[in-house]
């Protein structure tokens, strides 16, 4: 055990947890997370592991901060309109927590990036808003056997799952991105700021189990949620034998890239 | 004649819940059945740590009142 004072006093309140204790903290210490997005998932999802002292935080983003994401996107703050999100969100770890070596990607992910980006990391956490880039996760993490954390937000809505190897997959549900305009993206349909706060911290907790090991990851569950009428549920979902990724015999064996929204450039 | 312990820690002063915090990060670095010697203040410190170390599947052999303070003896559970 190589704890300091300091951080025996900084994370005491998880080394009491009976799941955690010194070695559970330590493995989190030890532990590298990736998250795609500094927006409305990424943002309480890096704070909060920032906060649990997850030794190595990747953070991927291409934009820079806009005054309109200021009401979701909490670890942004008003002087940092028009800096990259990466750097504000690096700022606000590192003064968290002193800890945590963060990584910034200034970048979108694509089909060429995405796996050399994600090789080095435990968990992957996909806080991204659009359908291309969330079926671009999934494929490279089934692909490259990582576990992570599905995420999607919509109004008052919100949606994850857990992938982890031998587990259910996002496409084992949903095979494929819907058609260009079926579903609007954040952009187009509104957030209730707090609901992308509910999710992105569902998926931090889900990183932290994934790394301490501790009790049931929501692998082969779909966990919805309706903060309109503050409605719960979780959908118990199947490996699909068929799925185009995961399957016996997968017809997806190389990372494609889908074309974005036409309407995701401004988020 | 007094047990043998593997470790030693004096909790005199250290508030809660840090002394269990203590109390708990030695227990971890011991085996299963090795002896664990902690000192700690009389009141709070007496009435949560024993309790906490208890449920948490450890035992408490046996207490010392040492003026203001207690020696309690633990021995760590499986
Ligand atoms: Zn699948």
């Amino acid at each position: 055990m190589s704890l300091t004072e300091s951080q025996i006093e900084r994370y005491s309140r998880h080394i009491i947890l009976k799941d955690v204790g010194g070695a559970g903290q330590q493995k989190i210490l030890d532990s590298k997370v990736l998250i795609i997005g500094a927006g409305g998932l990424g943002a309480p999802a890096a704070l909060y592991l920032a906060a649990a002292g997850v030794g190595t935080i990747g953070i991927v983003d291409a934009d820079n901060v806009d005054l309109s994401n200021l009401q979701r996107q909490i670890i942004h703050f008003t002087p940092d309109v028009n800096q990259p999100k990466v750097e504000s969100a690096r700022q606000k770890m590192a003064e968290l927590n002193p800890d945590v070596k963060v990584i910034t990607y200034q970048t979108r992910v694509y089909s060429e990036n995405i796996s050399e980006m994600i090789k080095d990391y435990d968990f992957i956490i996909d806080g991204t808003d659009n359908f291309p880039t969330k079926f671009l996760i999934n494929d490279a993490c089934v692909l490259a056997g990582k576990p992570f954390s599905h995420g999607g937000i919509l109004r008052f809505n919100g949606q994850t799952l857990t992938y982890s190897p031998g587990h259910a997959c996002y496409r084992c549900i949903f095979p494929e991105p819907p058609p260009k305009g079926a579903v609007p993206t954040c952009s187009q349909a509104g957030i209730l700021g707090a609901v992308a706060g509910m999710l992105g911290t569902i998926q931090a907790a889900e990183a932290l189990r994934c790394i301490i090991g501790k009790g049931k990851l929501l692998t082969d569950r779909l966990l919805t949620f309706n903060a309109l009428d503050m409605d719960f549920r979780t959908i118990n979902i199947r490996k699909n034998p068929n799925c185009a990724i995961c399957g016996a015999n997968p017809s997806i064996t190389e990372l494609v890239d889908y074309e974005p929204p036409a309407c995701d450039l401004k988020r | 004649m007094a047990e043998a312990f593997k470790k030693s820690l004096n909790l005199h002063g250290v508030a809660c819940p840090l002394n269990f915090v203590k109390t708990k990060l030695a227990l971890e670095e011991l085996a299963a059945g090795e002896l664990l010697e902690v000192i700690l203040d009389e009141g709070d410190a007496m009435l949560n740590v024993p309790r906490s170390v208890k449920e948490e599947g450890h035992k408490i052999v046996k207490v010392t009142p040492e003026g203001e303070t207690f020696k309690v003896l633990i021995e760590k559970g499986v």
